[in-house]
């Protein structure tokens, strides 16, 4: 019962007439940068990261949070209308969807990915208000070496559930540690790697690198590709599946839910895992696999539900644990931060209004989705025809606005622009920035409670082992890096990537 | 025979050398000894009281081993992928000139633009904005680092850099109140 008044609390927080209007902001905006390739969550959320400031910490959050899910479900609409994957998570949604367009049922599968997608936003929510608390308790009787251990195994996580060179992303999760570095050491005082700079004593700041590394980075890189994108005026069609579509659907719906939900919690995991392997499930269980790529409404539904889902559970790590699961959520810790809210199982003790509006509030927000997005989607085609070149100056000048206006430094626009240089190196050799965020992020959580750790231990590095929460954290981060030498398992995992 | 064979070895290690995980590893290095010079004087401490030199230390030395490792693997591979067609086709000299030579003019000409014209663009914005305000700010991003599309067109950027101030106005300094000087005399 306890769950229902949780509820009602977080009920009451999210439908107050700010956070509604917050809410409501968020969604728009992200289905907005979700049908306009080239801009994702990341970047919009960095940029308007600064502009939270001034407004209430639960009214940031939930908008922030829904930008993030918004995203999945503008990604998915420009995905069936015009073969673009709006976001990397609806990648796999071309294949079906946009072969469901050229059949003339574009309306069907975007009907479905809506519906799918809100009933999954729908369970999600409920799994995390349930498990929520539970697993704070447990999260409470961590110390430093349980901390450390569990770092450890969301950063292997990360490195092993990602796409591409398992290597290059160790390498990148340890540059971005390094980058975490930077700055005055909270336990001596001395200042490390700040070359003299009084700018950088404070460490780089974190809307600077992320900036940098998705803004910036992405522009330069889509200017380099000149090919110009073409946009065809498709008739959308009944936007109401049949009762065939639904009959066809609502498992691989369920199915998609479940996955979704599951990947989600993993760190690492979240929207894009989840629809890949939806998508190769869907594939492996249907009677007649040959008829995906072909316009099978199982492919829509299944990884559409599944993305949206595993937006929102990798909610979970964040809220209970403080930690990150992938750099959408390594901005969140950042939002947080900015609002002087400590991430982890204390959150809930001691804001509970905030903890549970925010989740609430991702029911509200899919809701507003479902609302919008039907009768908006002749709208977001239309918008799709803005070319690419009127909308990068934009989207530099909120960048730089939004970098300038966190402390009014010129020299973080300059470090902004720095690393968006370095970010479009890392684009040319293929190296995916989004590790190196996530260890940019934990690393001085990680270096801190390896410290305390150790000097609790006596300098003995066997409390790692001896205490059980961290062995069987340990144990997991091992097996996990098994699964990767164990060639049956390292097939799937490259198949699941190159479904496209 | 011979002669050929003094050819092509630069030739391979070229292609070698472009492969991008060579490259990536290469950076790795750089960074990771970077790191290791960079804490060589910061104390190290012991297993119970760790310095602030011990985890540069750590990461330093991984960094660099797994550089090395992705590098050496990159080169390797490309012994493989070069025995193959590619080397032999630009095996001699002037062939491979004017291979590498169009590369590089096309690399200048559609890698080096966008780089460079984003971060003049960007950097004339961080100047001057504290200096002559968001208006001109605007214009001069707007104008600078909008050339570097290769279909840009002075009469779309300027109308949008117009309108962009005008939004900047009206949104950040306005509506979000962030304290941005406007125009050049206050």
């Amino acid at each position: 019962m306890e769950l229902f008044s949780n509820l009602s609390l977080g009920l009451s927080t999210a439908l107050s007439f700010t956070n509604l209007g917050y809410c409501f902001l968020g969604v728009l905006l992200g289905t907005l940068i979700g049908v306009l390739p080239g801009l994702g969550p990341v970047a919009t959320i960095a940029m308007l990261l600064p502009v939270t400031y001034g407004l209430p910490p639960d009214a940031a959050l939930i908008m922030l949070a829904g930008i993030y899910y918004g995203a999945q479900y503008g990604g998915s609409t420009t995905a069936i209308l015009v073969n673009l994957p709006g976001e990397s998570s609806s990648v796999v949604t071309c294949l079906d969807g946009y072969a469901m367009a050229r059949q003339g049922r574009a309306g069907a599968a975007l009907g479905i990915a809506a519906l799918g997608s809100f009933f999954a936003g729908t369970v999600a929510t409920l799994i995390i208000a349930a498990a929520a608390a539970p697993l704070a308790e447990f999260a409470l009787k961590f110390g430093p070496a349980e901390y450390f251990s569990l770092m450890l195994l969301g950063l292997v996580a990360a490195v092993v559930l990602a796409q591409g060179d398992v290597f290059k992303a160790v390498a990148m999760v340890i540059l971005g540690l390094v980058l975490g570095l930077v700055g005055v050491d909270v336990n001596s005082g001395l200042e490390r790697f700040t070359f003299g700079l009084p700018e950088l004593a404070d460490g780089i700041n974190f809307v600077v690198l992320s900036m940098g590394l998705f803004g910036i980075a992405e522009i330069i890189a889509n200017l380099e590709h000149s090919g110009a994108r073409d946009v065809f005026a498709h008739k959308i069609g009944k936007l109401w599946p049949n009762r065939q579509d639904m009959r066809q659907a609502w498992k691989p719906v369920l199915r998609g839910t479940a996955l979704g939900s599951i990947l989600g919690i993993l760190p690492g995991g979240g929207a894009v895992l989840s629809s890949f392997s939806s998508y190769t499930l869907e594939k492996r269980l249907a009677g007649d696999p040959s008829r995906f790529g072909k316009g099978a409404i199982e492919g829509v539904a299944g990884p559409e539900a599944a993305n949206n889902a595993g937006a929102q559970t990798s909610f979970i790590p964040l809220l209970v644990m403080g930690l990150p699961s992938n750099a959408v959520m390594a901005l969140m810790v950042g939002a947080m931060m900015i609002h002087g809210i400590v991430p982890g199982p204390q959150v809930m003790e001691e804001r509970p209004a905030l903890f549970w509006g925010l989740i609430v509030s991702m029911w509200i927000g899919n809701l507003f989705l479902v609302l919008l997005n039907m009768p908006l989607i002749g709208l977001w085609a239309r918008l799709l025809k803005v070319p690419y070149r009127l909308l990068y100056p934009i989207i530099l000048l909120f960048c730089c606005v939004g970098v300038y206006s966190v402390n009014n430094s010129a020299f973080e626009v300059g470090l902004t622009l720095f690393f968006g240089v370095v970010g479009y190196l890392f684009i040319k050799l293929k190296c995916e920035p989004a590790p190196l965020l996530l260890g940019f992020v934990l690393g001085p959580m990680m270096e801190e409670n390896l410290r305390r750790a150790m000097l609790l231990s006596r300098g003995d590095a066997s409390v790692f082992f001896t205490r059980p929460i961290s062995l069987c954290l340990l144990l997991f981060a091992i097996a996990l890096i098994l699964l990767l030498a164990w060639p049956k398992a390292r097939e799937t995992r490259e198949a699941a990537f190159q479904e496209s | 025979m011979r002669q050929r064979l003094c050819l092509s070895l630069p030739t391979l290690s070229l292609i070698r050398l472009q492969h991008p995980d060579f490259l990536a590893g290469a950076f790795f290095v750089l960074v990771g000894l970077a790191t290791l010079t960079g804490a060589r004087h910061y104390p190290l401490g012991t297993a119970m009281r760790m310095g602030s030199g011990y985890f540069p230390l750590v990461l330093g030395g991984a960094l660099v081993t797994l550089g090395l490792f992705i590098s050496l693997r990159a080169w390797l591979q490309g012994v493989r992928t070069c025995k193959g067609r590619n080397a032999l086709d630009i095996a001699s000299p002037a062939l491979f000139q004017r291979f590498f030579r169009s590369k590089l003019r096309q690399g200048v000409r559609r890698v080096l633009r966008p780089t460079v014209l984003i971060s003049i663009g960007v950097l004339a914005f961080t100047v001057s904005l504290g200096s002559i305000g968001l208006v001109c700010a605007t214009l001069l991003l707007v104008s600078i680092s909008g050339a570097a599309h290769h279909e840009a067109r002075w009469r779309e950027l300027l109308p949008l850099g117009a309108g962009l101030a005008l939004f900047g106005i009206g949104v950040f300094v306005w509506g979000l109140g962030l304290p941005l000087p406007v125009l050049p005399l206050r």
